[in-house]
Order: C-alpha cells, then sequence, then structure tokens
C-alpha cells in the first residue's frame, strides 16, 4: 500500500511528468487556453496512458522479452498507442462532438505524443508488476492533467489582466509554464 | 529466426489491431451529412466569406443544416444556387445576381477638391481628414481602398478623375467593397438594372449643385417622369423599386443633372411584327408614351417615341398565345420623340403603304 501512496504523490507532484521531466509540452501549451478543453484533453490522455500503461506492460513481458525483442521495444508500443488513440477518437466524436472539435488536432496528436511513450518505457524500466504500471501511467496522466489544468486555469486569468501586448499568448503562457516548473521544484524532497 | 518472430509478432499485432479499429470504427460510426459535403462541392472554394460564414465549408454547413438560403453564396449567383437548390431538394429563389455600382460620379471634372491631399493614400484616412478633400463631402475619394478589398479585381482607380471603376465582369457581388468604402458609396444593385441613381448627396439644390456639377438636387422631376410609379423619395434622394421599374429611363432623360444616370446604349425598344399583327389596338391602348401609331383593325407600328418598357408586349394578345407579335430587343439609333418615325421603316413598306390607303 505504501507503494501506491508514494507512487501517487510522487507522479503527480514530485516527479511530474510535465512539470519535472518537461514531457508532453505541445499540448500542455497548446490545449491550456480554456479550463473545459483542458480538462477534456486530460480525461482522454489519461484513458489513454492508462490502458497504454496495461497493454504495453502485456506486450513487453509476453511477447517482446520472451522471444528476445527488446530492441522492438519503441515501434510495438507506438503502435498500441497509434491505435489507441484511433479508438478514443471515434469513441469522442460520437460521444462528445464539442469536444472532439475543441481538441483539435491536439487529439491525434496524442500519437506522437512523448510523455505517452515515456510513461510506457518508464514502466518497463522500473520493473514494475501489471498492477503497478497501470496505477503507475494512471497517476503519470493524472500529473499531467494536474498541470494543465493548473495553467488553464493561470491563463484564463491572464487573459483579463492587463498584460503588455508582447507578453499576451504564448509568451506569458511560456513564461508562467517556466515559473510553475520552479515552484514545482518545491515538492523535491516530499519523498 | 529472431527476425521471423519480429515480423511475426508485429504483423499480428497490426492484425488484431486493424480489427479492433474496424470495430470501433462501427459501433462509434457517426452519420456525416452526404448532402453537406455535396453542397461544399458545389461552391466556388474562393472562402471569400462574402456569404456571412466563415468560408465556403461554414456556409455548406449551413445550408445543409438550414440555416442558410441556398443561394446564400453571392459570389456563385444563380448557377451555384441552382445546384445547391437540386442537392438540396428545394426550388432555388429567382435571386438575380447583383453587381457592385459606384454611387457617385463625383470625379474630380464634376467634383472639384478643396485642397491638395497629400496624406496617406487610403481613403478612410482622407476622409477623417475635414470629410475629405473633394468639395461634397459624400463623393467618392477615389484612393483605392475598395480596390484593396476586392479579391476579385474588379476595381481599379480612374487616376485623372480619382473615382471608383467597376468591372462588372469581374464582379463577383460580395460586397467586399461596400464594407471597405468609408463613405458608403458602392451599392449591390441588380445587374439588370440599367437606370439608377449615381449619387447619394441628401442635400437639395444648391447645397448640392455648388458641389458637384451632377448631384441630384432633390428636384423630384424623375417621380413624374415614371409613368410606372416605380421611384419615391427617400432623404431627398430618389428610391428606384426595382420590382417596378421597366428600365424605360424616362426619369434619366427628364434629370437636368444626370445625377439619374442610364445606359442609354442598352435602352430597349418594341417592333411590331407585320405578318403577325392583326391591329386589336390592345397595345395602343396600353402605351404611355404615344409610341403605337396604326387604326383599328390595321397593322399597327411602333415609332421613336418608344422607350422599351415592354407594357405593350405583356398585353398583346397574339404574344399571350405564344405567337411573337411584339418582339423587345435593343434600340440601335436613339429614342427621338420628335420624330415619330416607324423604327424599322424598311422592313415593313407593306403597313405604310396598307396604312396610306385606309
Amino acid at each position: 500500500m505504501n507503494v501506491y501512496l508514494s507512487m501517487l504523490i510522487g507522479y503527480l507532484l514530485v516527479n511530474n511528468y510535465v512539470m519535472c521531466q518537461f514531457f508532453g509540452i505541445c499540448p500542455f501549451l497548446g490545449v491550456s487556453k480554456k479550463f473545459d478543453t483542458a480538462l477534456g484533453m486530460g480525461m482522454a490522455v489519461t484513458f489513454v496512458i492508462t490502458l497504454a500503461s496495461f497493454i504495453t506492460w502485456l506486450v513487453q513481458t509476453f511477447l517482446l522479452t520472451p522471444l528476445g525483442l527488446d530492441y522492438m521495444q519503441t515501434i510495438a508500443f507506438i503502435l498500441v498507442i497509434a491505435v489507441l488513440v484511433q479508438v478514443v477518437e471515434n469513441a469522442l466524436k460520437k460521444l462528445s462532438y464539442s469536444l472532439y472539435q475543441a481538441l483539435g488536432v491536439y487529439l491525434p496528436l496524442i500519437t506522437t505524443n512523448c510523455v505517452v511513450l515515456a510513461v510506457a518505457i518508464n514502466n518497463i524500466t522500473d520493473g514494475w508488476n501489471l498492477l503497478e504500471a497501470t496505477f503507475c501511467g494512471c497517476c503519470s496522466a493524472l500529473g499531467f492533467t494536474l498541470a494543465l489544468l493548473l495553467l488553464a486555469c493561470i491563463r484564463e486569468r491572464l487573459e483579463l489582466s492587463n498584460m503588455p501586448k508582447w507578453m499576451k499568448g504564448s509568451p506569458g503562457a511560456l513564461i508562467t509554464a517556466g515559473l510553475m516548473a520552479i515552484s514545482f521544484m518545491g515538492f523535491g524532497g516530499l519523498i | 529466426m529472431n527476425i521471423v518472430w519480429a515480423i511475426v509478432v508485429l504483423g499480428a499485432m497490426g492484425i488484431l489491431f486493424g480489427i479492433l479499429l474496424t470495430w470501433t470504427a462501427k459501433v462509434f460510426a457517426v452519420e456525416s451529412n452526404p448532402r453537406r459535403d455535396a453542397v461544399r462541392e458545389v461552391l466556388p472554394g474562393a472562402n471569400c466569406g462574402g456569404c456571412g460564414f466563415p468560408g465556403c465549408d461554414g456556409c455548406a454547413d449551413a445550408i445543409a443544416e438550414g440555416r442558410a438560403p441556398v443561394n446564400a453564396c453571392p459570389v456563385g449567383g444563380a448557377d451555384v444556387a441552382k445546384k445547391v437548390a437540386s442537392i438540396m431538394g428545394v426550388e432555388a429563389g429567382e435571386e438575380e445576381k447583383k453587381v457592385a455600382r459606384v454611387v457617385c460620379q463625383g470625379g474630380t471634372d464634376n467634383c472639384k477638391t478643396r485642397f491638395s491631399y497629400n496624406g496617406i493614400h487610403d481613403c478612410v484616412a482622407a476622409s477623417t481628414l475635414s470629410d475629405g478633400y473633394k468639395t461634397c463631402k459624400y463623393a467618392c475619394m477615389g484612393l483605392g481602398t475598395c480596390e484593396k478589398a476586392c479579391p476579385f479585381g474588379a476595381i481599379h482607380m480612374d487616376e485623372n478623375r480619382h473615382i471608383a471603376v467597376i468591372d462588372e465582369e469581374k464582379c463577383q457581388s460580395c460586397g467586399k467593397c461596400v464594407a471597405a468604402c468609408p463613405k458608403h458609396v458602392i451599392e449591390l444593385r441588380p445587374i439588370s438594372q440599367k437606370v439608377d441613381l449615381a449619387c447619394h448627396n441628401p442635400g437639395i439644390g444648391k447645397a448640392v449643385s455648388a458641389n458637384c456639377q451632377i448631384g441630384c438636387i432633390g428636384c423630384q422631376r424623375c417621380i413624374k417622369a415614371c409613368k410606372f410609379e416605380a421611384i419615391s423619395m427617400v432623404d431627398n434622394l430618389p428610391k428606384i423599386d426595382y420590382t417596378k421599374c421597366r428600365q424605360c429611363m424616362m426619369c434619366a432623360e427628364a434629370c437636368p443633372t444626370e445625377a439619374m444616370k442610364a445606359v442609354f446604349e442598352d435602352r430597349q425598344v418594341a417592333v411590331i411584327d407585320p405578318s403577325i399583327c392583326v391591329g386589336c389596338g390592345a397595345c395602343k391602348r396600353t402605351c404611355q408614351f404615344g409610341a403605337i401609331q396604326g387604326e383599328l383593325k390595321v397593322r399597327h407600328f411602333i415609332n421613336d417615341a418608344c422607350t422599351g418598357c415592354g407594357e405593350c408586349a405583356s398585353v398583346c394578345p397574339l404574344n399571350k398565345k405564344g405567337k411573337k407579335c411584339i418582339v423587345i430587343r435593343t434600340r440601335n439609333r436613339p429614342r427621338d420623340p420628335q420624330a415619330a418615325l416607324p423604327v424599322a421603316p424598311k422592313a415593313a413598306p407593306a403597313k405604310a403603304g396598307e396604312a396610306k390607303k385606309d
């Protein structure tokens, strides 16, 4: 139980994939203009990463390692992730068309997003078992969602503030992201 | 052996995932509107935004959902409207194609300049400086803001007269120039309208004529000249009701200042076919210009007073039966009510002879 608790805090705050390891910056800046879209994106990424962690662990343990195909890890994982993203896209189109439109190009971009692949590969290198790997994936994705939502909230407020014209939009967002990363360093000694 | 396993494993995964994707695509299949795609195919694809929607895709969405009429695209005109209508299964409204026209003749030859303007070469900038450099503050600036706005290259500036000239062949009636003009001198008008007011100064009398030689002074002579009650005064300016106007151009003839402008080259004339006419007199009773001559039961003929309004053709009982007794065609010489001669004496010598005998 202790492992899971430390994993939750670890991947949510201390080793947050976005804020401390700088993965997944593209959707982090791209879909963080509005809270609602950020939440939708976070949910989609959480779904994909959790499921990808589960399936890639199975693929690694029962196919690649026994057959000595470890060098095929990257391509096999990408295949799994791409299929999952496609499934999510199909489902979203049917279930929530407005969210599908709001996410736009960032939804298919989850396919090539480094955070998904990074979580899947790190699960293997860290040597987790199936349950731990899945939980780890879920926590990492929630950490990503947390960072995304925090930035979205800040950017919504910044939108209303009286910023100099040259700071509005992307420059302001990048500086905000940098300051957020610095503040996340404060969690360093937690575990 | 290892490489064979690699191929087998990845191939098997690929096939498995392929099946999975096909299954989810079927489960989550979304019915896309096939009519929307068909409408999008027909639209011009210039993405000019003249319809008021974000590009042709937005317009196609709106038409397919019934939020916009089938003739929503002003650029495509009647052709596109007809195709869209056949896709949507409705009749296209008879929306006539419109063209942008400059409602001002205030070139520097007619409307003098008050001062020499050397500022930014832009109408908006120029009009902020004391309502522009021309004596009439409603006049076209001629600095090319509409020219820059036109996506079809249909507008150019007359550099000598400083006024915008629109090429009606190229104009797609998207309305961008109408929105761009700070003086509001460009209006969209039906392309078949050959006579209209080319002035929008709401002043009357000397207030106008002191500034521009051919401005509308609000004398209302055009209203008296119009036999079809198509003209009414709005803000001291005559406004033509296009549904009533018969293009007789009498208003333009009556206008003392040429503010009411007509394309006299396109004026029509009625011609009676002597071999068909039975002399019923219906046309003669209808004609308001005294242009039809002839006794009852004798073939009638039309003299040079004809304005080409087409009233006679619409009442001719033989025309109604499908014969071409009275034909309206383009006039080949100017109208002359004094001469009152037959329009085509060579074509109808027998008719003239018979009239004399009787």
